[in-house]
C-alpha cells in the first residue's frame, strides 16, 4: 500500500491534464495492490535450482555442438561444378548448425532468466514526460535569452532574408538530378522497332517466320528481325514484343479500315498490356481470350483485343502485317498508337 | 589518499578493472545507472516489436554477408556457373552473381535464404506490433510522436523489402519493376518525367538496379536506422506502458530490471529468433531466382505474386475496375492506376494520424500509460479490425488468380465478390466486432458483479436445483473493472461565442464513439451486488449444502 499511497502523492504534484470526454471516476473500486509474489520451485527447492542449472548448462552445450556442426558442414559439402547437391547439403547443415548453436544459446538464456533470476515485479514510480516547471522555465528563459542577444524577432529584414535563402538553397541540390533521366522519353515511347518491311521473328531466337508455318490455333511469341544485334535491345524488347496468332478468318470481327492489318487469319498484337505493362502472354485457343498474368485484364482477340475484363482500360494496339515476297511475315508499319500503359502525354 | 583509493580499485579483478577503464574514460557509469535496473513490464504482446527489432539486426548481418559477393551491374554476360540449365543464357552481372552465391558461394544461398526469411520476418512484426499498438490505444498521448516514428519505419521496411527484391533482376522481380513503370508513367504531369528519372531512360534501361543498390544498402537503411534510434529513445523517455491491474497505475510501471533479468531475456530472444530464422532458411526454400531465369520483358508465368508486404497494392491494382479511364484536354488521366494509388495513400494517411483524430475526438489531453483491453474501447477496436479487413481483403486480392485456380471458381467471380467484400466488408466487419465487444464487456460486469460460474449444481432442501457462483478475488476482479470511461459530448463554444461546423462533427463523432457503452462496475454496484447475494438465500443454502457435503 506504501507504493500506492506514494503514487497518488506523485500524481497530485503532476501538472493537471484535461480528461476532455473522460468520464471521471466517483466511485472506483478501491486497487488492492500488487498480487503477492508466487515462489517457484526453484525458489522453494535446491534441488530444483541445482537442475535448473544444469539444464541451463545443457542448453550452452548444445549451441557449442551446433557451432561445430556448422563448420564440419561448410568444410564438408565442397562446391563441385554442376554438382548442386553439394550447394544443397551445404546450406542445409551450415543452417541447422547455426540454428541449433542459436537455439541453445537462447533457451539457455531464457531458461536461465526465468528459472534463476528473481521473478518479483519491481515497482518503479514514472514521470510525466514534460520537464519540470524550474527546467521548461529555464528553458523559455534560454529561448528569449538567444532572440534577444541575436535579435531574430527583432530584425526582420535578416529574419526574411535568412529563411529565404535556407529556401532557396536546396533547389540546386534538386536540381541537381535533372540527369537522372534523359528528357523527351514520351516521344521515345510512340516508337517502336516496327517499320514498313521489318520481318515478324521468332522470340527469342530470331528466326524469321513464314506465313505458312503458322498453322490455324497457334500462337507464336514475336520480336523485330534485327533485335538481338542492338547492345540496348531490353528496352525497345520492352516496347516491340509481340504475339502472333492464327485463327480462323470467320473468326475475327474487323473493322473495316483494319481489314488489311491482318493476312489470312494471322493477327499480331502488342504484348505489352495496356494496364501497367506486364506480357499479356496467356492465350486461350478455344474462347480468342488473351490473358494478362499479372492482373487478369482480358483482351478479345476476335474484335480487336477489346477489354473484356480486369483492370486494363485500353485494347492491345496492333500492329499491321502482310507477308513479303519470299513468304515470311513482316510490318507493314510501326503501331500506330503507342504501346503499353496509359501516360500523360500519350 | 586519493593513490591508495585507486590502487584498489585497480586490484579487483578483470572485470571491475575494465569496467573501471571505460567508466574512467566515458563516464559509462551513468549510462548504467541509468538504465541498468530500468523496469519493463512483461507481456507477450510487448515481444512483437522485439521481434521486429531482432529480425531487422539480423537481415543487416545477412545482407552484408551478400554485399561482399553481389555485383549490381545490369551489363550482359553468358552464364557459365554451375547451374546447368541456364548454361549460355544471356543474362545480366545482377542476376548472374546472385546465381554465383545461391550456388557456387558456401553458405551463400543460405545467407541469401535468411535474408529474405528475415526481411518478411521483419515486415511482419512491424505489422503486428502496430496492431498490437492500435488495439491497446498504446499510441495515445506521449506517445503519438513514436506511433508517426513507428508508421514510417514501417514505410520504410516496405521500401527496403520492394529494392531488395528487385535487385536479383531476374523474371519476377523484373515484372515487379515493370508495374512500377506503368505506375510510375501514369502520374498526371510529371509521369513519364519520373519513370525516366528512376530508370535513367526507357524501361528498362541499365541503370535501375544499381539505384535500387544504393538505396537498397544506404539510403533505406539509414534512415531506417535513424527511426528505430528515436524509436528506442522516445520508448526510454516515456518508459514502457503496461496493461491495467492491480498495483498498476497511471503513476507507475511495474515488471523486471534490465540487469539481468530483461538483458538475459531480450539477449536471449535475439538469438532465438535468429535460430528460428536460420532454421527455417536452412530447410525452405525463398525467392529461387534460378527457377524464374533472367528478366526479359517478353516472357511471364503464371501465379506471379510479390513478396506478402507489396501484396495490397497489387491487389489495389487487381480490384480498381479499369474503365473509368479518362481524357481530358488531350492528357490522359488513367483512372485504373490512380484510384488504387490515392486509395492506397489515402489508407495510409488515416492509418498515420489516427492517434490525432482520435484525440482530436475525446479532448483527453492526459497522459495514458495503462493499456485499455481492446474490449474495453469498443469502437477504436471496431474501427481497426474494419482497416485490418480492408487491407486484408486487398491483400487477398493480389492473389485472385491462385484463389480461383485453387478453388476451381472462376476468376471473374473470385474478382468481383472481392471488388463487393471490398466496399462493404469493413462496415459489417466494424458492426460485428463492436458488438462483440460490447458483449464482453457486458461479459465482465456479469463476472464481476456475480462471480463466475462454478459448474456445481446444489439441490436445496425444497427441491430446487440452482448452480454456485464463486466471487472473483479481489486482483482478478480490480483487472476487470479498471479501465476508463468516456461519454459523448455536445459541441460547446469557441472563444468568439460561435459553434463551428467542425466543433458540431468533433461532437457528433463522440456519439459515434461512446453511445453505446458500458461503464466500469462501481464500487456501489460491487457492493450491492454483494449484499444481494448475501441475502440471496437460495445461494446462502447452496453454499451450506455444499459445505455440508
Amino acid at each position: 500500500m506504501s507504493d500506492l499511497e506514494k503514487n497518488n502523492e506523485h500524481e497530485e504534484e503532476n501538472f493537471e491534464y484535461d480528461g476532455g470526454a473522460a468520464v471521471v471516476p466517483t466511485d472506483k473500486i478501491e486497487d488492492p495492490g500488487l498480487e503477492p509474489h508466487r515462489p517457484r520451485m526453484t525458489d522453494k527447492d535446491p534441488k530444483a535450482a541445482a537442475r535448473a542449472e544444469k539444464q541451463v548448462a545443457a542448453m550452452f552445450v548444445v549451441s557449442i555442438i551446433g557451432a561445430i556442426i556448422a563448420v564440419w558442414g561448410y568444410v564438408a559439402f565442397p562446391i563441385i561444378g554442376d554438382d548442386l547437391s553439394n550447394t544443397r547439403n551445404n546450406a542445409l547443415w551450415v543452417g541447422v548448425g547455426m540454428a541449433l548453436s542459436l537455439l541453445g544459446l537462447g533457451f539457455g538464456a531464457i531458461h536461465w532468466a526465468k528459472t534463476l533470476m528473481p521473478d518479483n515485479e519491481i515497482v518503479e514510480q514514472r514521470h510525466q514526460s514534460r520537464s519540470e516547471p524550474e527546467t521548461r522555465a529555464a528553458a523559455v528563459e534560454i529561448l528569449n535569452m538567444a532572440d534577444n542577444e541575436s535579435g531574430i524577432s527583432r530584425r526582420k529584414l535578416i529574419r526574411r532574408t535568412m529563411f529565404g535563402a535556407l529556401a532557396f538553397l536546396p533547389v540546386p541540390a534538386i536540381v541537381l538530378f535533372g540527369d537522372l533521366g534523359p528528357a523527351g522519353v514520351g516521344d521515345k515511347m510512340r516508337v517502336t522497332m516496327w517499320d514498313r518491311g521489318v520481318r515478324l521473328t521468332r522470340d527469342p531466337s530470331g528466326v524469321p517466320i513464314k506465313a505458312s508455318e503458322v498453322t490455324v490455333g497457334s500462337t507464336f511469341h514475336v520480336i523485330p528481325d534485327g533485335l538481338n544485334d542492338l547492345y540496348h535491345k531490353l528496352d525497345e524488347k520492352a516496347k516491340a514484343a509481340v504475339l502472333l496468332v492464327r485463327v480462323n478468318p470467320s473468326v475475327l470481327n474487323e473493322a473495316e479500315d483494319r481489314r488489311d492489318w491482318s493476312y489470312d487469319g494471322i493477327v499480331a498484337y502488342s504484348k505489352i498490356c495496356t494496364h501497367v505493362g506486364c506480357p499479356v502472354a496467356l492465350y486461350e485457343q478455344l474462347t480468342h481470350h488473351l490473358l494478362c498474368p499479372c492482373h487478369q485484364s482480358t483482351f478479345d482477340l476476335a474484335n480487336h483485343c477489346e477489354v473484356i475484363f480486369g483492370p486494363a482500360a485500353r485494347p492491345l494496339p496492333q500492329l499491321p502485317i502482310t507477308v513479303d515476297e519470299e513468304g515470311y511475315l513482316i510490318a507493314q508499319s510501326d503501331f500506330l498508337e503507342p504501346v503499353g500503359p496509359t501516360y500523360w502525354e500519350r | 589518499m586519493s593513490t591508495t583509493e585507486t590502487n584498489k580499485e585497480q586490484n579487483q579483478g578483470f572485470a571491475a578493472n575494465a569496467a573501471n577503464y571505460f567508466d574512467e574514460r566515458t563516464k559509462l557509469g551513468g549510462g548504467l545507472k541509468f538504465i541498468g535496473r530500468k523496469i519493463f513490464p512483461d507481456h507477450w504482446s510487448f515481444m512483437l516489436g522485439e521481434v521486429a527489432l531482432w529480425s531487422l539486426v539480423i537481415t543487416i548481418i545477412s545482407g552484408t554477408f551478400l554485399t561482399f559477393f553481389f555485383n549490381p551491374s545490369m551489363a550482359h554476360v553468358t552464364y557459365d556457373g554451375a547451374y546447368a540449365p541456364l548454361k549460355g543464357t544471356e543474362m545480366s552481372i545482377a542476376y548472374a552473381s546472385a546465381l554465383d552465391i545461391s550456388f557456387e558461394i558456401r553458405g551463400g544461398l543460405l545467407m541469401r535464404q535468411v535474408h529474405h526469411w528475415g526481411a518478411l520476418l521483419f515486415v511482419a512484426a512491424m505489422g503486428l506490433h502496430m496492431l498490437r499498438v492500435f488495439f491497446t490505444g498504446a499510441f495515445r498521448k506521449p506517445r503519438e510522436l513514436n506511433w508517426v516514428i513507428g508508421f514510417l519505419l514501417f514505410i520504410m521496411g516496405m521500401a527496403a523489402g520492394f529494392t531488395g527484391y528487385s535487385l536479383p533482376d531476374d523474371l519476377l522481380s523484373g515484372n515487379g519493376l515493370r508495374i512500377i513503370d506503368g505506375m510510375l508513367k501514369g502520374i498526371p504531369v510529371i509521369g513519364t518525367s519520373v519513370s525516366s528519372g528512376f530508370f535513367g531512360g526507357e524501361f528498362p534501361g541499365t541503370e535501375v538496379i544499381s539505384r535500387l543498390y544504393s538505396l537498397h544498402i544506404m539510403i533505406v537503411p539509414a534512415l531506417i536506422l535513424v527511426l528505430v534510434a528515436l524509436h528506442m529513445a522516445l520508448l526510454i523517455v516515456n518508459k514502457h506502458t503496461q496493461y491495467p491491474g492491480p498495483g498498476r497505475t497511471e503513476g507507475n510501471v511495474v515488471g523486471y530490471p534490465v540487469l539481468p533479468v530483461y538483458a538475459a531475456k531480450a539477449a536471449g530472444f535475439f538469438f532465438i529468433v535468429f535460430g528460428v530464422i536460420m532454421a527455417i532458411s536452412a530447410t525452405f526454400t525463398i525467392n529461387p531466382i534460378w527457377n524464374y531465369g533472367p528478366y526479359d520483358p517478353s516472357p511471364v508465368s503464371a501465379g506471379t505474386q510479390p513478396d506478402w508486404y507489396i501484396g495490397w497494392l497489387d491487389g489495389a491494382l487487381r480490384l480498381a475496375p479499369g474503365n473509368w479511364d479518362v481524357t481530358i484536354l488531350g492528357y490522359a488521366y488513367p483512372m485504373g492506376i490512380l484510384v488504387p494509388m490515392v486509395i492506397s495513400l489515402l489508407f495510409l494517411a488515416v492509418v498515420a494520424a489516427y492517434p490525432f483524430i482520435e484525440q482530436w475526438i475525446t479532448k483527453d489531453r492526459r497522459e495514458h500509460h495503462v493499456l485499455d483491453r481492446p474490449r474495453n474501447a469498443p469502437t477504436r477496436t471496431a474501427i481497426g479490425v474494419a482497416g485490418v479487413y480492408f487491407y486484408g481483403i486487398l491483400w487477398a486480392g493480389a492473389s485472385t488468380d491462385l484463389i480461383a485456380y485453387h478453388f476451381q471458381m472462376s476468376l471473374n467471380h473470385v474478382l468481383i465478390s472481392m471488388q463487393v467484400l471490398l466496399v462493404i466488408g469493413p462496415f459489417i466487419a466494424y458492426f460485428i466486432t463492436k458488438r462483440a465487444c460490447l458483449a464482453l464487456q457486458r461479459k465482465d460486469r456479469e463476472l464481476v458483479l456475480h462471480g463466475r460460474e462454478t459448474g456445481r449444481v446444489v439441490r436445496l432442501p425444497n427441491g430446487e436445483y440452482i448452480e454456485v457462483h464463486e466471487p472473483l478475488d479481489k486482483y482478478e476482479l480490480y483487472k476487470l473493472v479498471d479501465y476508463k470511461d468516456y461519454e459523448p459530448t455536445i459541441a460547446r463554444p469557441n472563444k468568439n461565442g460561435k459553434i463551428t461546423a467542425m466543433e458540431k462533427l468533433r461532437a457528433s463523432l463522440t456519439r459515434f464513439y461512446f453511445e453505446d457503452r458500458i461503464s466500469p462496475v462501481t464500487k456501489t454496484e460491487l457492493r450491492d451486488a454483494q449484499e444481494h447475494a448475501d441475502h440471496d438465500l437460495t445461494q446462502k443454502e447452496a453454499q451450506k449444502a455444499l459445505e455440508q457435503a
